[in-house]
């Protein structure tokens, strides 16, 4: 029986061993899901029209939703213009990578290394300080987030390393390991459900077979919890770099 | 005096009972988070986007305190 432990998220290596480009399953995956979603977004916007075909209307949808929902409504429809190919680029990333993770063949989603995640923090944290030094200039953005507005001055000296560590180093902190977590740990509870069904159907008899079709509905119905903690995933990083930086524009 | 013999045998990783107990004060906070919002949003459907927002924000801040809590129970 396969037993889910940490040492699934290690394979091994299939190509460039001992360099920093080395390839295994999961690297393939995320080059299959980068490849997907690429090929998805440039087929519906080849030969745009001003009426728009049903391809280019699941597309147009499918980016609205970013733009209107996340963006417009965090950021406001003026301020929201400079920063919605980032987060639209953000939001299908994280949704491709995590999608793999239910689909058959693959079983596996690249956000669920830290990599991915971490790459993806570090890319909010330079968009919200660069929003927050254009909105303020340097010294003023650090003044700003540092030293609020509307608190007596004495609170400063625990108020200032509380701001300080909470949002230079918690935010891209927590946005990372929320979405590592979160997929990691739907990826060892699937593999544990159907590879329970699978030994209670093959290497048991008798009763213990009844348990195995209990087993092989909590991972059909575990698999359709995925895919939405998939998407929900994508929009809780994707909003949450929107608000973080609307929250570094703004003057406290 | 003799040394005593031990009456439970418990083996493993104490972090993970370290992490069990920090997801009880997120679990409780980011509860409240929702309920809240989803009886003023009943109360005011017009701003339901603006309280959303202002849900994921307290989101984000009462479940670092849980992420913590496993990456804690990892690293040790």
């Amino acid at each position: 029986m396969h037993i889910p432990s940490i040492a699934e998220f290690f394979p091994p290596v299939i190509a460039f061993e001992g360099t920093i480009f080395e390839i295994n399953r999961i690297t393939l995956v995320r080059l299959v899901s980068a490849l997907a979603v690429s090929l998805l977004f440039w087929a519906a916007a080849r030969r745009a029209q001003l009426v728009p075909g049903r391809a280019q209307n699941v597309a147009e949808m499918a980016l609205d939703f970013v733009r209107v929902n996340i963006a417009e409504e965090v950021l406001g429809e003026r301020r929201a213009r400079p920063h919605v190919p980032l987060l639209t680029v953000m939001f299908f990333a994280i949704v491709a990578m995590n999608i793999t993770g239910v689909v058959p063949l693959l079983n596996m989603a690249s956000t669920s290394v830290v990599t991915v995640p971490l790459l993806l923090a570090v890319v909010a944290w330079i968009a919200f300080v660069v929003a927050g030094i254009k909105a303020h200039g340097a010294i003023g953005f650090v003044r700003a987030s540092l030293f609020p507005s509307g608190v007596p001055w004495p609170i400063y000296i625990i108020l200032a390393p509380i701001e300080l560590i909470s949002t230079f180093i918690l935010r891209p902190a927590t946005l990372t390991v929320r979405l590592m977590a979160n997929m990691l740990a739907g990826h060892l509870l699937l593999v544990m459900f159907f590879s329970m069904t699978s030994y209670l159907f093959v290497e048991t008899s008798g009763l213990m077979k009844g348990l195995g079709v209990l087993t092989f509905g909590a991972a059909f119905a575990f698999t359709l919890f995925e895919i939405f903690v998939a998407v929900l995933q994508a929009y809780i990083f994707t909003l949450l770099t929107a608000v973080y930086i609307s929250l570094a524009q703004e003057a406290h | 005096m003799t040394e005593g013999s031990p009456l439970v045998n418990i083996v493993g990783n104490i972090a993970t009972i370290g992490y069990g107990l920090a997801t009880l004060g997120p679990g409780i906070g980011i509860g409240l988070l929702v309920a809240k919002t989803q009886e003023s949003v009943a109360r005011q459907p017009e701003v339901a986007g603006q309280l959303r927002i202002n849900m994921f924000i307290g989101m984000a801040l009462v479940e670092a305190l849980g992420l913590i809590g496993l990456v804690a129970g990892l690293l040790f």
